[in-house]
């Protein structure tokens, strides 16, 4: 007679002619369903702890979610009015229509600009902390180097709108009439010699210049962030044990061979997370600071280098904006994802 | 024993110096130029005559400024945005990074990644916009009106904007830190879950919870786009920020250069003068609560590991 193979869970009985169910299964079965009464009850029990998770949900579902839905509309054929959702589908229509369609040119110019932007600023903004941190290792003076701290964190503590006055202020185009550009705008006039071309940038508001508004706009983001970030490479340096400096000095190092030996090694776990981070944001764009310089978009000169993915869609704001920004974000998404996965592999720190 | 310095450490140290304190100057540079052109007269300021001090004092910018009936209801607004959006927030992402801290809770990962999804990918200013159209409707209709731009958007801007999924993993960190020994004595005690939050994980975590609440308030306080781009028009339910933003455009020739060549040095005053009377009194609170964050935020920034 046929006898099933399943000796681990089933029974066979040759005098009844039957299959009857293994102990060892008996227990299983129990603890599985004991399983599931525990999880019950441990949910029953800790109902409070699960209370305490909603309202955070509903505030992410509700504002952060929810817009996630409305992205549909991308896929759904906008015109007319009523609700989006009895609309007809179009598939990948306005996707189409932004990279090879009658939208393409102003779109890819926006994703140039933004990456040519973030590209910009990673390049030099990404050196500049990591110089000061070195630097502030060098000031021996608590005080000295605490007041030089707090006067490069604060411009990180202040509003865009705050930060975009002040540039515009420092970098006033000249009134019509009689009067100045604005005051650093008159220093760089110093400098700028027979340049006719840069005097004329200079007088018509450099921010307004198509030619140096990345300039500017690089040296506006380094303004902002550079001190503040050079907390986490300052932390860093003085990390570099004491002992290292000194085995290095015994050894007869000067202060560059330190600096080569020492304080490079010692950091660079830390430089490189923060680059592969850094690579990662690079398709995300401050848009506050953008659209406050850009203005009223494309009634102003800087528009060609300033009109961003995110300023774009935004003076869109219909479903080929959010086809626009939802393709930037998604690559962004991916950029972050594969330098976090980089950054698993090259070290044990991992930001997610 | 002092150690002879060799020239190469010498000239490294005099550079340091050199470029630390020309970026510091740099730094606050534009504070103090805006202080010095908010006191000067018209011409001094189009003239760019202001260095430093001011060129031609007049107090009356500040005064004009200060007068502004709508800069104070909007300063109000601003004030009641930083400290309701702040606590709110603080309740929701204190409630839910203890939830989140806690081994025992079902589905954490879950959980995690449903909040750190966020950081990731955000669907964009467009979809944004229709979603706090649709929630705004949803508040109007139950405030009785028929649409959103007719309720008091002060509380779509409290509740809606302000998230910050960093400040809650912050949290998060600091409470797992908190040894569970503590919480299974306050537990044999018979303290509830809420209990074991305030009178242990709280106390235990203030300095995380300062830091946050302070990233919470600043953002708050600087918030422009968001509340300018849902209501561009009703200027009584304005934040500072927008207001100060309205102002450069419709008085200053910050944006569109001036003409000055009807009008010449008639006013006392430049618009622009008015402009940095507002913008100082605007940072004003945040140059209060700089010290204590100043104690703070290396923390915020060294929270490196985000693990899972």
């Amino acid at each position: 007679m046929f006898k099933l193979k399943c000796d681990d869970f089933l029974i066979y009985d040759e005098a009844t002619g039957t299959y009857s169910m293994s102990a060892e299964q008996q227990v299983r079965d129990q603890t599985e369903r004991n399983r599931w009464k525990t999880t019950g009850l441990t949910i029953l029990k800790d109902w409070r702890l699960y209370l305490m998770l909603v309202p955070m949900m509903l505030v992410y579902l509700l504002w952060k979610y929810m817009p996630m839905y409305e992205l549909i509309a991308v896929f759904k054929d906008t015109s007319g009015t009523g609700d989006v959702l009895d609309k007809a589908w179009t598939g990948l229509t306005n996707f189409r229509t932004i990279i090879s369609g009658p939208e393409a040119p102003t779109f890819w110019k926006a994703f140039r600009n933004t990456f040519a932007l973030s590209f910009y600023n990673l390049l030099f903004g990404f050196p500049m902390p990591i110089i000061l941190a070195l630097f502030f290792n060098e000031v021996r003076s608590n005080i000295l180097r605490s007041v030089l701290q707090v006067c490069v964190y604060l411009p990180k503590f202040m509003s865009t709108v705050v930060i975009t006055t002040l540039t515009l202020a420092l970098f006033r185009a000249q009134p019509i009439g009689s009067g100045n550009p604005g005051i650093v705008s008159r220093f760089l006039l110093l400098l700028a010699g027979n340049n006719t071309e840069f005097k004329d940038a200079i007088a018509n508001g450099l921010l307004f210049s198509p030619r140096y508004f990345r300039t500017l706009y690089v040296v506006t983001e380094l303004w902002e962030h550079a001190g503040y970030d050079s907390i986490v490479f300052f932390a860093a340096v003085i990390a570099v044990s004491p002992t290292s400096y000194e085995a290095a000095q015994i050894d007869g190092a000067g202060k560059m061979a330190q600096m080569r030996y020492v304080v490079l090694p010692g950091i660079l776990s830390t430089v490189v997370i923060m680059l592969i981070m850094k690579i990662g944001g690079l398709l995300s764009v401050g848009y506050e600071k953008v659209y406050l310089l850009l203005y009223e978009s494309n009634t102003i000169s800087n528009y060609e280098v300033a009109d961003i993915v995110a300023t774009y869609a935004n003076a869109k704001g219909d479903a080929i904006g959010m086809a626009a920004e939802m393709m930037n974000n998604l690559m962004g998404m991916v950029l972050v994802l594969g330098a976090n996965a980089v950054a698993r592999k090259a070290s044990d720190v991992s930001l997610y | 024993m002092k150690r002879k310095m060799e020239v190469s450490e010498l000239i490294f140290k005099i550079i340091a110096y050199v470029l630390l304190i020309v970026f510091a100057v740099m730094c606050v540079y534009p504070f103090f130029y805006a202080i010095g052109s908010a006191f000067s007269s018209n011409e001094a300021v189009l003239q760019g005559k202001v260095i430093l001090w001011p060129m031609g004092v007049q107090g009356e910018a500040f005064k004009y400024a200060f007068n502004r009936n709508m800069f104070w209801v909007n300063y109000a607004n601003t004030l009641f945005l930083a400290f309701v959006g702040t606590i709110w927030c603080l309740i929701y992402s204190i409630l839910g990074a203890y939830a989140l801290s806690k081994k025992r809770l079902l589905g954490r990962h879950g959980f995690n990644f449903f909040l750190v999804f966020t950081m990731w990918f955000a669907a964009g200013i467009v979809p944004q916009y229709l979603n706090y159209q649709a929630t705004g409707n949803i508040m109007a209709s139950i405030a009785g009106k028929s649409n959103w731009q007719q309720i008091d958007l002060k509380w779509l801007v409290v509740l809606a904007m302000g998230m910050n999924a960093t400040n809650i993993i912050l949290l998060r960190n600091s409470f797992e830190g908190v040894p569970s020994e503590i919480e299974e004595a306050a537990r044999i005690d018979g303290a509830t879950e809420m209990q074991i939050l305030t009178k242990v994980y709280i106390p235990m975590s203030k300095a995380t919870i300062a830091t946050v609440a302070l990233f919470f308030g600043i953002s708050r306080w600087n918030g422009y786009f968001w509340a300018m781009r849902v209501m561009p028009e009703r200027n009584y339910s304005w934040p500072v920020q927008v207001y100060i933003r309205d102002f450069i455009d419709k008085n200053t020739g910050l944006i569109h250069p001036l003409d000055t060549s009807e009008s010449g040095w008639r006013n006392p005053f430049s618009g622009e003068s008015v402009v940095y009377s507002m913008v100082i009194l605007a940072i004003i609170p945040i140059l209060v609560i700089y010290p204590f964050i100043q104690k703070y935020f290396a923390k915020g920034v060294n929270m490196g590991g985000v693990k899972e």
